[in-house]
């Protein structure tokens, strides 16, 4: 171990970003994920038109096919769609709609997972058992119709709703599915620690109970938590395209990801495949790079496979 | 809590002012017994028609340590020793029975005001030392935060260089260095944690140490590094301890006198010279001559027969008589009682039938 | 002639810090009938020496160097389909945790049938024949009613004797046993230990005993090798050993065991521990902890050599080897 230098070479010459080094796939989907993550967070400046600003489109440049295409334009790499928006800058503000939704939910879903989870393993007795079945009752219901459930419950509850509005139901409802997930791997996690030796020597110590939750117990469960973590962002992503596409999800003046390809699926049949194929793409392109880091993560942290 | 010794703390039975001399008993334990309910839950027995399943991890237990002396407990598999360990330091309440540190109800206090100045003495002066030197230390916490963890939670040191001088000198107590406390435990060997282990107990300078089998995870010549630092220990602070063990060699080592369990009921206590020279139960010969030696002794030996039982569901009368050679009608229907003499010349204590009627040879 | 022979058994583990070398150089032999003790701490590379020899090495370990002969012939570069058959057959094997060496899903009678009739040419009613009488031989009560139960209808004891069985069930010439008691209350490790000696004894069965408690070496073995970090640095007598070691870690573990017999006033300790496998210091081993360093033992590595009645690997003893080599001359 490397005591000296800074964080980020210490933490390259450890076992992590040792394994890290040494996989290639994990490379490739670590830097595809940052640039993601990286022209998402700076969509304004990324990309190369505003696809909001309604004055800034040119309707002769509507349904122009990508570069490479006759016919296409080098102003508009990837095309235009119906209404001569750019279809690069349309995915890159998609996806940063897109990323923010799924990462809101997933830290939303982290926080009342892991503190319900500890308290069931921790508690034990009726608390356990009441928050297990909490979790099978949420768990016998399919993630989508959820969902849909709470989305429509939101939209009869705020019928002229806001886009903060629209886009907190769709978080909300994206972290209730989600949260499950974390509450049973922590609980599970907790059971193990309590009974250790160090968890006995705090209470002898007079630690009150809270407290050992808090410094020694919460430490020890977070790691699988953290490889949940990164996979359940690409399920959020998913999920909250889905519920776009199915027009239920971010409102239409927002387009994430999920509304991009439902719009493209309209003009699919008459040739203009780019509208709807690229959005698709890039949604691809982020669940699948994320999925592999989460893999890639999964491995790395387990002691027995080093 | 109205207890008396609230308004006039100096008169505690804890206080120092009261401290019990050498000699005198500092631990006492009274008729402890404590029974686990394992059975199945309600419906299901209801459906089944199943017993409730109850487990007597201790079993009437009595014994006392004079300050400043060593009290060894051994047995096998299921003979409640570590449950005991925990019932001494108040990490089970009892089903029954007392257990009295300096005069003090040790269970008592910590059921009426778990946060009061009572239970908070007790946390202090009785510290424990477990079994796994992977599993007692929380693998995510330097060194340093480990033994710091008891002085700041009883205020014996606020953060700053007077803390990190109080660590530095409780890891060099225990043959440690005080750089050592910024690593980690995992870069630790087995002996070295258990040294860090016995420097977090000693932070609050304890006057009672339980040692959950301290060294049995640990190879031979650690043990002795380890065995070694404890009697140090022992001999520099007056500790008392109670030393728990399967290990008859290393309690012949350690102790001053020896309680011998068996399926959570006490069968033999002596001081250590009269229970190895000449043991009287049973069931101590047949673990004395059970060991392998290093040397023959030539010394005639019982030979063993079956295995400890079940404790879910233990003989009737005493727990030993499937396994006794000397076994009679009597063993099978009546428990025998702890009979003889605490102190004195002929200090030892059996419970034994056979023993009692004089039918045991020798 | 031995039968079993291992000649400088090099066995290395290939790390991202590089090779770790977990067994340097380990020579021993077993004679026909023989109990030979292995005994060293944890780290010494004793059970790595008994995986080695049946093949059972965790990859990324491997056998660098060095040959293991079982009756004159080499099994250290066999395939895994050969190993399969000489497991069982000639070598068998007695692991620490009876749970892990008994299927759960199996009865024990299944299992003890299947391993008879995979080695030897037997029906079905005589390997269950076979079976019943193993069992009654390690202790069983009732063995017939008893050999359908499944390992969890047995007690530990019980279960460590169904393992012994099994093991013994094709009639090896060699059983390699890896700290057999050690997870065994004391008066069951009587028991079990007495009739691993007793069945071995009757069959001609030589076994290799990997253990760190000197008591049940003292107890079973003819002869012990005493190891300290991958290598061996005594090796003799059983009580030669324990009563007049002839290295000083031989002489430091004996000090250090705690005594049932007399009352100590303090047990010796050997200060230090062993050393990691990326830090094996040059020369001797064990010099950086030894009471007694000469200078030589810093630069060169001892052989075992003749030390009194056992064979220790020490530069003290230089000189009555060099004096019994020319004597030989």
């Amino acid at each position: 171990m490397n005591p000296s230098g800074n964080p980020i070479a210490r933490w390259l010459d450890s076992d992590v970003g040792y394994s890290l080094r040494n996989s290639p796939v994990a490379i490739v989907a670590a830097i595809v994920a940052f640039i993601c993550l990286f022209c998402a967070l700076f969509a304004g400046w990324v990309a190369p038109q505003d696809p909001f600003d309604l004055a800034s489109l040119e309707l002769a440049d509507a349904r122009q096919p990508p570069i490479w295409l006759e016919g296409g334009n080098p102003k508009y790499w990837l095309g235009t769609d119906d209404q001569g928006r750019d279809i690069l800058s349309a995915v890159i503000h998609g996806a940063r709609i897109s990323l923010v939704v799924g990462l809101t939910s997933v830290v939303l879903s982290l926080l009342i997972g892991v503190s319900l989870g500890l308290l069931a393993g921790f508690l034990g007795g009726w608390v356990d058992a009441l928050l297990m079945r909490l979790c099978d009752v949420m768990l016998s219901f399919p993630a989508i119709l959820v969902a849909l459930l709470i989305a429509g419950v939101g939209r009869a509850l705020f019928p002229n709703a806001q886009t903060p509005v629209a886009f907190g139901v769709l978080i909300v409802s994206i972290t209730l599915t989600g949260w499950v997930q974390y509450a049973r791997t922590v609980r599970g996690s907790t059971l193990v620690e309590r009974d250790k030796e160090y968890v006995q020597a705090a209470r002898l110590i007079g630690v009150p109970q809270l407290r050992i939750l808090r410094r020694h117990i919460l430490p020890n469960v977070l790691g699988p938590v953290l490889v949940l973590a990164t996979i359940q962002v690409a399920t959020a992503i998913l999920t909250e395209a889905t519920l776009s596409f199915l027009g239920v999800g971010v409102p239409p003046t927002s387009p994430s990801l999920g509304t991009l390809i439902r719009v493209g699926n309209d003009y699919l049949f008459s040739g203009e495949w780019w509208i709807t194929v690229f959005p698709g793409a890039m949604l691809i392109i982020i669940a699948l790079s994320i999925n592999l880091l989460g893999d890639w993560l999964r491995d790395a942290l387990n002691p027995r496979l080093r | 809590m109205n207890s008396p010794y609230m308004d006039t703390p100096t008169a505690s039975p804890l206080s120092p002012s009261n401290a019990t001399q050498p000699g005198e008993s500092l631990v006492r334990v009274e008729g402890l017994s404590k029974t686990f309910d394992l059975s199945a839950s309600w419906l299901s027995r209801l459906l089944s028609g199943r017993q409730a399943s109850l487990l007597r991890a201790v079993d009437g237990v009595s014994f006392t340590i004079p300050r400043g002396a060593t009290l060894a407990l051994v047995g096998e598999s299921g003979c409640g020793k570590s449950t005991l360990a925990r019932l001494l330091v108040g990490l089970h309440q009892p089903s029954s029975g007392k257990v009295l540190f300096d005069g003090a109800d040790v269970h008592q206090s910590i059921r009426n005001d778990a946060n009061g100045a009572l239970a908070r003495q007790l946390r202090q002066r009785v510290q424990m030392i477990f079994q796994d030197p992977y599993a007692s230390l929380d693998p995510r916490w330097t060194v340093g935060e480990i033994v710091a963890e008891p002085l700041l939670e009883h205020g014996l040191a606020s953060p700053g260089p007077a803390l990190e001088e109080r660590v530095g000198a409780l890891l060099q107590s225990v043959g440690l260095s005080g750089s050592d406390r910024a690593r980690f435990p995992h870069q630790f060997s087995g002996g070295q944690r258990q040294r860090i282990s016995i420097a977090r107990a000693l932070a609050t300078e304890p006057d009672f140490l339980v040692c959950d089998e301290p060294t049995s995870a640990l190879d031979v010549s650690v043990q002795a590094q380890v065995l070694n630092l404890m009697r140090d220990l022992q001999r520099e602070r007056g500790l008392t301890y109670l030393f728990i063990s399967h290990n008859l060699a290393v309690v012949r080592y350690v102790s001053d006198s020896v309680g011998v369990m068996y399926l959570g009921r006490l069968v033999e206590w002596a001081p250590k010279a009269r229970l190895f020279a000449s043991p009287r139960h049973p069931y101590t010969r047949m673990l004395l001559d059970a060991i392998p030696k290093l040397r023959d002794t030539g010394r005639a030996r019982t030979p063993v027969q079956g295995e400890v039982p079940d404790p879910l569901d233990p003989p009737t009368g005493c727990a030993f008589h499937p396994r006794c050679p000397s076994a009679n009608e009597r063993c099978r229907r009546e428990r025998p009682i702890l009979i003889g003499d605490e102190t004195g010349v002929n200090a030892g204590r059996v419970a034994c039938h056979a023993v009692e009627e004089g039918r045991l040879s020798g | 002639m031995s039968l079993l022979e291992v000649k400088d058994l090099v066995v290395e583990f290939p790390t991202r810090r590089g090779l770790l070398r977990a067994l340097d150089g380990v020579s021993f032999a077993i004679a026909p009938g023989e109990i030979l003790g292995v005994v060293g701490e944890s780290g010494a590379g004793k059970s790595l020496t008994g995986a080695a020899i049946i093949g059972l090495l965790d990859p990324p370990g491997r056998i660098a160097s060095g040959e293991i002969r079982l009756a004159g012939e080499r099994i250290d570069q066999c395939s895994e389909v050969e190993l399969r058959a000489i497991r069982g057959r000639r070598i068998g094997a007695i692991f620490q945790d009876p749970l892990a060496s008994l299927d759960p899903l199996y009865s024990v009678g299944q299992q003890l049938i299947e391993t008879i009739r995979t080695h030897l040419p037997l029906t079905e009613g005589q390997a269950r024949q076979r079976a019943i009488e193993l069992l009654e031989e390690t202790g069983i009560p009732a063995p017939g009613e008893r050999i359908n139960h499944y390992p969890h209808q047995f007690s530990g004891g019980m279960r460590q004797r169904v393992v012994i069985a099994l093991a013994l069930a094709a009639q090896p010439q060699l059983v390699i046993a890896d700290e057999p008691t050690t997870a065994l209350d004391v008066s069951i490790q009587a028991q079990v230990i007495g009739l691993l000696k007793r069945i071995c004894h009757d069959r001609g069965a030589a076994v290799m005993l990997i253990t760190h408690d000197m008591g049940v070496i003292a107890e079973t073995c003819d002869r012990v090798a005493v190891m300290y970090a991958g290598r061996i640095v005594e090796i003799g007598p059983v009580q030669q050993v324990i009563h007049a070691p002839a290295h000083p870690y031989t002489m430091g573990l004996m000090a250090s065991i705690p005594d049932l017999e007399t009352d100590r006033e303090r047990l010796a300790q050997i200060d230090g521990a062993m050393p990691r496998l990326d830090a094996i210091p040059s020369g001797c081993a064990f010099h950086p902890r030894c009471p007694r360093t000469l200078e030589r033992c810093r630069r060169e590595r001892p052989e075992l050599m003749a030390a009194g009645s056992t064979r220790a690997a020490c530069w003290l003893h230089a000189t009555e080897a060099e004096a019994e080599a020319e004597a030989a001359q």
